[in-house]
């Protein structure tokens, strides 16, 4: 308990820091965000109203705790190019971002924890080859080069998938249902390639590490059944492979921009790429804040887990 | 229940609980070979303790795992006979063997902290163990777990089944391994160093502790401690390179041992204050595993060695009924 609340502790200053990160970040770019606000042919007390109205008069470090205390209520401000309030874009991107990334994590754990216990049972064969191989295919391959090589060719040659959207035009809210998930396919598949392959060289190393340990010959010793032997490996290989996959959740939240944009899947990443374009800068701080605060937390439930799982962790 | 409240009652052919001949191991990889253990015959009686002495790497631990087949099967290369009751252990089918392994024949590790699956209670392990064997509730495996902790002499043997083995002391976790060795009353135990890692007086407790619990049960115990073999073992059985090069009763051996290599083992132990006391005050060192001389391997050590000990690996040689010597200095009956 004490272990968890201070981890918890631990996390504030990061969250914190990522917040100055994200904050600063507009200021770090090509274009200096009064520009990106103000109309080309402004008069000059246009510019001034703008500069007062937005705060842009004031020292860099006031604006970051005005920004922040907001910030912290949730209030990003308002979208320069929708007029909304930055919130209401972000949340409902971040439900389907969050919707495509269970999805893929679910997905690539089934696949990856399974060519991972293979290939460590068989080390050293064809079959351990041949799925470290796939392993590291996935995570060499990028994802919006996959995106691309998928929709060519499952949308356009073949023409069993739709190739962009989330639902057939006019189809409203998404549902559940065959017509809804032929479209989650393919980006899934498309953002699951490089979980899957740090998930199954995860397993792969720590189901072979486990093997080598002594306690697996002496549970041959005991008449232990194979099967439950595996379950003993497992068990303890868990919290390492566990934690690699909620790492890849979190990286999943904020890395899928590309194949996003590919897929016209109206998610965070997807928002991050249009108010990048469109200089929108309330809500690029906006969502990165959301995606980042989600990543610390993301963490920090993965600390948590594993400490729960593995007792020899203490927990004083 | 009824039935395993005893020790196992097992015999091979000749009434011994074990019979091993002519047990040969070897480790190929596609770097070397390493013949590890080359032509091993003993056998234990029941109620007998069996001490397997001999410097690091003379082949004790490939020995005992390879009587309950517990050697790689890639790289590990077995051949010969072992008799466990009349369980051809080698060439036993992997469903049988899984029913004999832990029921009839089980073994303590060197080193319980890792032996033991450090993510699980030590009561789950051992209770795990009984419903495997018995046909009985998890409840009740759970019940013989406590009775199995009080009798290794655990203190408050409750709260300690649900520790998890790190948190646990040396002693009590080589305890928490006996009791899970005991847990299906084995007719067979294999002990493996079972008290190298700990402290003097911890190790004088658990030897006690096995003596007064081991009774009409076989028990293989090895050791490279000439102390703890004094103690412990009815009979003796020197290793070394692989074979064993003397086999006797405990007190004969030690008064009067035939091989020189036991000789060397001994007269660097003052009596009296043998625990403890290491075997490495032999000239020279072990021989090179990697080949296979046709020739005594102690011989480039050997005060005493003759041309003929170098042409030909010595033949055992009866020097009196229950003796046993490999040398060729040594006088038959
Ligand atoms: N799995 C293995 N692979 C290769 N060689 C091994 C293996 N296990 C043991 N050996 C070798 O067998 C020899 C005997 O080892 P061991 O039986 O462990 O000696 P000890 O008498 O100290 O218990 C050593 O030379 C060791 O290197
Ligand atoms: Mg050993």
């Amino acid at each position: 308990m004490d272990y968890i609340l201070r981890r918890i502790l631990y996390a504030i200053p990061i969250a914190l820091g990522v917040t100055v990160i994200v904050f600063s970040l507009v200021y770090m770019g090509p274009v200096d965000p009064l520009t990106a606000v103000t109309p080309d042919d402004a008069e000059p007390h246009v510019i001034e109203m703008i500069k007062k109205q937005y705060g842009f008069d004031k020292p860099i470090p006031v604006q970051y705790l005005i920004w922040l205390k907001r910030a912290l209520m949730g209030d990003f401000g308002v979208s320069l190019q929708s007029n909304r309030p930055v919130i209401e874009e972000v949340i409902p991107a971040l439900r389907k971002t969050m919707m495509l990334a269970m999805v893929a994590t679910g997905l690539a754990f089934s696949v990856a924890f399974v060519l991972g216990v293979l290939a460590a049972y068989h080390n050293g064969t064809w079959m351990d080859r041949i799925f470290t191989g796939t392993a590291v295919i996935g995570v060499s391959v990028p994802n919006y080069w996959l995106s691309i090589v998928l929709v060519v060719i499952f949308a356009v040659e073949l023409n069993w998938l739709p190739a962009v959207g989330m639902g057939p035009r006019g189809s409203g809210e998404w549902e559940w249902d065959l017509v809804h998930i032929r479209y989650l396919i393919l980006p899934v598949i498309a953002v699951s390639a490089i979980p899957v392959g740090i998930i199954t060289r995860t397993t792969r190393a720590c189901v072979l590490e486990m093997l080598s340990q002594e306690f697996v010959p002496a549970l041959h010793s005991k008449g232990i059944t194979s099967v439950r032997v595996l379950v003993h490996v497992v068990r303890n290989a868990a919290p390492t492979v566990l934690a690699a996959t909620g790492i890849q959740f979190g990286h999943l939240l904020g890395g899928s921009i590309l194949v996003e944009t590919v897929f016209v899947w109206p998610g965070t990443g997807y928002l991050l790429n249009e108010s990048i374009f469109r200089r929108d800068f309330p809500v690029l701080q906006g969502t990165i804040a959301v995606l980042a605060i989600f990543f610390v937390l993301i963490n920090l439930i993965v600390d948590i887990v594993q400490t729960w799982l593995d007792p020899r962790i203490k927990r004083g | 229940m009824e039935a395993a409240e005893s020790t196992q009652t097992l015999a091979t052919g000749d009434g011994d609980l074990v019979r091993v001949s002519d047990l040969r191991v070897r480790f190929v990889t596609k770097e070397t070979t390493v013949y590890a253990v080359n032509g091993v015959d003993f056998s234990l009686a029941p109620g007998e303790v069996l001490g397997i002495l001999g410097e690091s790497g003379s082949g004790k631990t490939v020995t005992l795992r390879a009587l309950i087949r517990l050697l790689p099967e890639d790289r590990a290369q077995v051949s010969g006979r072992v008799l466990v009751g009349d369980n051809d252990m080698l060439r036993l089918p992997k469903g049988d063997l899984q029913s004999v392994r832990g029921r009839t024949i089980a073994m303590i590790f060197q080193e319980p902290m890792t032996a033991l699956d450090p993510v699980y209670t030590v009561g789950y392990q051992i209770a795990e163990t009984i419903v495997r064997h018995e046909s009985c509730s998890w409840r009740e495996a759970e019940a013989r777990a406590l009775d199995l902790f009080e009798q290794v002499q655990v203190p408050s043997p409750k709260q300690r089944l649900k520790s998890y083995p790190h948190e646990l002391s040396g002693g009590l976790r080589q305890r928490a391994m006996i009791a899970l060795a005991l847990s299906c009353r084995p007719g067979v135990l294999l002990a493996d160093e079972p008290t190298t890692a700990l402290d003097a007086t911890v190790q004088i407790q658990i030897l006690l502790l096995l003596r007064e619990l081991q009774k009409e049960m076989g028990v293989i115990f090895v050791t490279h401690d000439m102390g703890v073999a004094g103690e412990i073992a009815d009979r003796l059985a020197i290793m070394y390179a692989g074979r064993l090069v003397e086999t006797g009763p405990v007190t004969q051996v030690m008064r009067e041992p035939l091989h020189p290599y036991t000789k060397g083992l001994l007269s660097s132990t003052v009596h009296g204050s043998m625990r403890g006391q290491r075997l490495q005050t032999i000239e020279g060192s072990p021989p090179n595993l990697e080949e296979l001389p046709d020739a005594c391997s102690f011989a480039p050590r050997c005060p005493h060695v003759r041309e003929a000990c170098r042409e030909a690996v010595p033949e055992p040689v009866q020097a009196a009924p229950e003796r046993m010597a490999r040398c060729i200095l040594v006088n038959p009956a």
